[in-house]
């Protein structure tokens, strides 16, 4: 078993706007091709050309059709769901972990897999209720979300690059990242604006990272007028005598 | 406590970045590729760069796969197998190109037109309409026929320009975003950051689509429209909106034609065309005197309504008059529409009603003065922030010409045109259709080793100038520009195939093709044109159409049907320009193009096609490819974009002309050009002047900088037509006025769907089978992140969108009894496929979905012959024919919009059953697996991109 530091101060994460995620897999294949030669092992993809392909990925966006009510009144809508490891503060993938290979690191709270030495065995990725790590098919080692720690603190990048990659790429904006420890920062300032969440908190394993959720539907007291009611408001009697006022408007 | 390691948290990157332009899809983005060890180790957007402003898409981050699949052809190949069998030689360059030369001088020394030349999905036309114009055939065109022509055709008739990639919402005033059917493809990175921007400042996104997804999924408002029908519903809602005034008048005096003078002289020759003086310029009715006076004259205040008499008889009224005749009739009333377009009425009038509020309840203001066209200066630029977008979804329908052009009318009588907060062009458009070159082709413009009288394609202004023979006969082997389909701007690629195998109108000897592939997902009835291709002549043995070049960068399936193979390079490995002289990158504030240049040398024996087609030019003597001597004139692609000039001082770069290259959209040919793009990211951009930026077709300001630029070569002003001449001028045809009219058996249709006004008719498809009998729609809509169909061969794509699940309704679901993975049996009036099944709710009861071009055939694209892509993917192509039903008189008329051509793939109608029990669960029609045909051995079972640069990789060669 493997203990979890003191709390950090500062808390990295990201902030995932579900409103305007339009499920485009920009930051899902973008995230593969930085860290398939980033940190640890390639991301590989077995039977990549084969029956049934099968790669490593840190970052996947599920997509799930809500909907309620039924008939004309019945509102569906698709949410895209992008899902990474969540950097929780109670990160039950590192106390599972037998050999000390799972950390959470004590500067920023990012949580890790040291692969030199992680023996593959997947308590990690069965203890997380989130389904963030997955094991790469050919290493044998687990894969996460690194939050591209060889990205954000990279001075041979410029520093507007210094984010992780999904974040850079999306063309949404959908993504951001920034400390959640600080209540200042911009991503806390978005996060208290928007009732942001944390997913499955029942889980009691308080994630760093923070969904925001699509805004509400229009209430129908909030919809215009109807057009019969703007039109008596403001037109004369009559589709031509109309006209000739607004013509008349004109000069 | 766990022990932390030490994490290099700053490692080296890259040893260099090259940018250049990306290709995995038609957005043209700036990208940086970082290379390592002459390896590419990462591909970012490029923050400096109009289109993207950094971001990059799941096919643009995927572009490593791309560069390195194993499906990439090898060589140069020759068949040596039947046609179709996919067997092949690898042979040199010099033996290929000798023997293209050898199959295409006699042509051109004979018969010019004995060459088919069309580029499919190619993203640059101005150096293939040019190569086919110099040869002398007139059959040349990409895919738009196939793809999306009603849009731009509808748009470049009606506004001067069209969404596709052409223009866009002004992202930062817009508050309301309609957005109808499927636009996943042309712009999508701009689109996606607009829609993100718009959300985040609080406007609103309504989808007007029959399924809900793709941009939909994240729209305020979502209207499950039936198929077909979206013109319906826009002319429900402009009978509201006109109804209600809530149209914007002002601007459609200033800005529009509906205050022209239209003739209304039943039967008589110039019965529906406008009233004009002797200088030929259209007449209004002065509202001061009461009398006509020409619409360009900036004392006339114009009328809306009124009547003057014609000399010779009739009268004219406004323009407008006509809009109220058409528009305010209970046939739209929305009660009347509300079962045929499967929305309530309450619910078309809640459309109307938000697209009011928006509308009118502010307005935009920018705090910048302008002048127009007239010289009436004024102090503000004032709008309207409602703005729309549309592409395929409502285009690929035969009645696609008549719905984008009521599309149009619907945002010019809300005033949201290149006005603020609306839509806007983007450079060079806006660009009326009498400002673009009409098409050649004509038997006089066709002569032996003669270049074409013009270039193939552009835009026809009435009968005369169709690409037709004294007797009426088409001209084309598509039959563009014939009276099939008058205004096919984009050419009918789709019918080529079965048009020469036909020999109607005559049969060619060469059919050569460019990223197309026919013999898949780029043809309606893909078994049938795959016979075809194969389909020989009895008596002689030979095959219909006797020569067939493809060139292509992978073994897709079209590359079995070729008789001589030129491989391509990729994407990375080639020069492009993305020139404003066909299809730029422009932005609405800027001018802007690109180039892409070789990031990478090509490590197999492949060419860029366009070098490739300049030799093959310069081999051939094509004037303008050879100097005097007849040695070649470019070395090769990249030479040609720096020195070929289409008039003196426009090349195909507007960008670091001249000496020095200071100059920006004229000045002489820089030898410095490409290094000057090079170093500025691989793409040049100007911005527009800030009082030029709206209302650019009426803007003082922005006419001279067009002049100035070389879009044209004097000021073009012009106000948008609502009403169109044009189309009148073939109905007048139709109705037996002229010298140049069509055949009788096509009379009653272009009287019918060529409206001047825009209208309404039923999809034909739907029109001509029982539906009864076959009761649903069937649509594809494309995935964002594999909108193309070499997506399917990507090792990471492909774990996206493996194969493609039948979408259905739940009520569907219920009535059929299926639930998630079932097995369907689909059946159109021309085929029947098998098919998974997934049940969702947000999509129209009455329509079944699925995505486009993942499903591919068994060992193509070096996939396994296992592939998810074959066994479980699917075409619904299969279902599709080019041609309809027979009617009563035994005649099959084309699948297509009867204005421009446009294949109307999404007119198709079905009927579903559950496939029995003891069915194989995989997909039919099934075809005979491809071998491997691009020369390399089965691809790599396991992927580990990036090894060599960790520690596994390190001293590890596997």
């Amino acid at each position: 078993m493997t203990m979890l530091p003191e709390p950090s101060a500062i808390k990295l994460g990201l902030v995932i706007d579900l409103d305007i995620c339009v499920g485009c897999q920009a930051c899902v294949v973008n995230c593969k091709e930085w860290n398939t030669a980033g940190y640890g092992a390639p991301l590989a993809d077995e039977d990549a050309y084969g029956a049934a392909p099968t790669g490593a990925w840190l970052n996947r966006v599920h997509a799930y059709e809500v909907s309620e009510g039924a008939g004309e009144a019945q509102i569906s809508r698709t949410v895209h769901f992008p899902k990474s490891c969540l950097h929780c503060e109670e990160a039950p993938c590192v106390t599972v972990c037998p050999t000390g290979a799972s950390f959470k690191r004590a500067e920023d709270g990012i949580v890790l897999v040291n692969e030199d030495w992680c023996i593959g065995c997947g308590l990690c990725a069965w203890s997380c209720p989130y389904g963030a790590r997955e094991l790469d098919p050919a290493e044998g080692v687990m894969k996460k979300c690194t939050l591209c720690v060889d990205r954000i603190y990279n001075d041979n990048l410029p520093e507007e690059d210094r984010q992780p990659a999904c974040v850079r790429t999306c063309p949404t904006n959908a993504r951001h990242f920034g400390d959640l420890g600080d209540p200042n920062s911009e991503v806390s300032l978005m996060v208290a604006a928007r009732g942001g969440v944390d997913l499955m908190p029942e889980q009691d394993t308080r994630p760093v990272n923070k969904y925001l959720p699509p805004r509400p539907r229009r209430a129908a007291d909030e919809a215009p007028m109807s057009l019969v009611a703007m039109a008596e408001a403001e037109t004369p009697k009559g589709f031509w005598k109309w006209v000739d006022t607004a013509l008349e408007r004109m000069g | 406590m766990s022990v932390e390691p030490n994490v290099d948290t700053a490692p080296a990157v890259s040893d260099e970045v090259r940018q250049t332009t990306c290709y995995m899809c038609a957005c043209r983005c700036g990208i940086n590729v970082h290379m390592r060890d002459g390896k590419i180790r990462y591909i970012e957007g490029n923050r400096d760069h109009p289109v993207n402003k950094g971001v990059l898409c799941a096919k643009g981050s995927a572009g490593i796969m791309q560069h390195y699949s194993p499906a990439r052809l090898q060589s140069p190949m020759k068949r040596v197998g039947p046609r179709g069998s996919g067997q092949f030689e690898p042979i040199s360059w010099e033996e290929a190109l000798q023997t293209a030369v050898d199959w295409l001088a006699p042509i051109r020394k004979d018969d010019p037109k004995k060459l088919a030349f069309f580029t499919g999905r190619a993203q640059s036309q101005a150096l293939p309409g040019w190569w086919a114009q110099q040869f002398g055939t007139p059959n040349f065109a990409a895919h738009g026929g196939f793809c999306s022509v009603n849009m731009a055709a509808g748009g470049i008739y009606t506004l001067g320009g069209a969404f596709w990639e052409f223009g866009s919402p002004d992202w930062d005033l817009t508050e309301l975003f309609v957005l109808f059917g499927v636009a996943e493809d042309h712009d999508s990175n701009p689109i996606k950051m607009g829609l993100g921007k718009l959300k985040t400042r609080g406007g609103r996104v309504i989808s007007v689509n029959p399924v809900q997804t793709g941009y939909a999924a994240i729209s305020d408002d979502w209207y499950g429209v039936t198929p077909g029908t979206d013109g319906l519903l826009i002319l429900s809602l402009v009978r509201e909106l006109m109804q209600a005034g809530k149209i914007d008048i002002d601007y459609l005096v200033r800005y529009t034609n509906a205050p022209w003078l239209v003739i209304r002289n039943p039967g008589a020759a110039n019965d529906g065309l406008f009233l004009r003086d002797d200088d030929g310029t259209p007449q209004v009715i002065d509202r001061a005197t009461g009398k006509p006076a020409p619409h360009s004259d900036a004392s006339v205040k114009p009328a809306l309504q009124g009547e003057v008499k014609v000399k010779g008889g009739g009268v004219a009224v406004p323009a407008f008059m006509l809009m109220a005749d058409s528009y305010l009739i209970d046939d739209y009333a929305p009660e009347t529409v509300a079962s045929k377009v499967g929305i309530s009425a309450a619910r078309i009038r809640q459309l109307a009603a938000d697209l009011a509020e928006a509308a009118f309840a502010s307005e935009v203001v920018i705090d910048q003065p302008w002048t127009d066209w007239k010289g009436e200066k004024h102090d503000k630029m004032i709008g309207r922030p409602v703005s729309m977008h549309a592409m395929r979804g409502i285009s690929a329908h035969s009645n696609g010409f008549q719905t984008c052009r009521a599309l149009h009318m619907l945002q010019l009588l809300l005033g949201s045109v290149e006005a603020p907060g609306g839509f806007r062009f983007k450079p060079p458009y806006p660009k009326p259709p009498h400002a673009h070159p009409k098409p050649a082709g004509r038997p006089d413009q066709v002569a032996p080793e003669t270049p074409l009288g013009g270039a193939p394609l552009g835009y026809v202004l009435g009968p005369e100038d169709l690409i037709i023979d004294a007797d009426g006969s088409p001209q084309r082997i598509d039959k563009a520009y014939s009276w099939d389909a008058p205004m096919s701007a984009h050419g009918m690629m789709h019918m080529v195939i079965s048009n020469a195998v036909a020999g109607d109108p005559y049969p060619v000897d060469v059919l050569f093709m460019y990223m197309a592939n026919m013999a898949w997902n780029s043809s309606m009835n893909t078994r049938g044109v795959m016979e075809m291709l194969t389909e020989t002549d009895p008596e002689t043995g030979e095959y219909k159409i006797p020569k067939l070049i493809y060139s292509d960068a992978y073994s897709s399936e079209m590359v079995a049907y070729a008789d001589l193979v030129l491989p391509d390079t990729t994407y990375l490995e080639r020069h492009d320009a993305i020139s404003l002289l066909d299809r730029p990158i422009c932005e609405a504030d800027a001018v802007a193009d690109a180039i892409r240049w070789p990031v990478v040398e090509p490590d197999r024996d492949v060419r860029g096609f366009q070098s490739v087609l300049l030799d093959l030019g310069a081999r051939l003597g094509l004037p303008g490819m050879v100097n005097d001597d007849g040695s070649a004139k470019f070395k090769d692609y990249g030479d040609y974009i720096v020195n070929h000039q289409r008039k003196p001082g426009i090349g195909p770069l507007a960008g670091f002309r001249g000496e020095g290259g200071g100059a920006e959209g004229r000045g002489e040919p820089n030898p410095g050009q490409l290094d000057a793009y090079i170093e500025n990211g691989s793409f040049w951009h100007a911005e527009i002047p800030a009082e030029a930026r709206y209302f650019k077709q009426a803007n003082a300001a922005y006419q001279d900088f067009a002049v100035e630029m070389g879009f044209y070569d004097a000021p073009q002003p012009y106000a948008f037509q609502i009403y169109s001449e044009v189309l009148q001028k073939f109905r007048l045809a139709a109705e037996g006025h002229g010298d140049i009219q069509p055949p009788d058996h096509h009379r009653e249709r272009i009287a019918r769907c060529f409206t001047p006004l825009p209208s309404w008719y039923a999809p034909f498809e739907g029109d001509s089978v029982n539906e009864e009998a076959f009761p649903l729609h069937a649509l594809t809509q494309r995935p964002m992140a594999m909108y193309h169909s070499w997506g399917s061969q990507n090792a990471w794509l492909r774990q996206i969108h493996g194969h493609n699940p039948m979408f259905v309704s739940e009520a569907l679901a219920k009535e059929h009894d299926l639930s998630e993975g079932d097995w369907i049996w689909v059946t159109s009036h021309h085929g029947r496929i098998r098919v998974p099944v997934s049940v969702m709710a947000g999509v129209n009861d009455r329509t079944i979905w699925t995505w486009n071009a993942i499903g591919k055939r068994k060992g193509a694209w070096q996939l396994d012959p296992d592939a998810p892509e074959a066994k479980k993917g699917f075409l619904l192509n299969h279902l599709i024919h080019e041609l309809l039903p027979p009617k009563d008189d035994g005649m099959r008329w084309a699948n297509s919009d009867p204005v421009t051509g446009q294949a109307a793939w999404f007119d198709l109608r079905v009927k579903i059953e559950k496939a029995g029990a003891d069915e194989p669960a995989e997909s039919a029609p099934q075809f005979d697996p491809l071998p491997r045909m691009n020369g390399k051995g089965a691809a790599p079972k396991v992927v580990r991109y990036g090894i060599e640069w960790t520690k596994q990789g390190k001293g590890d060669a596997s």
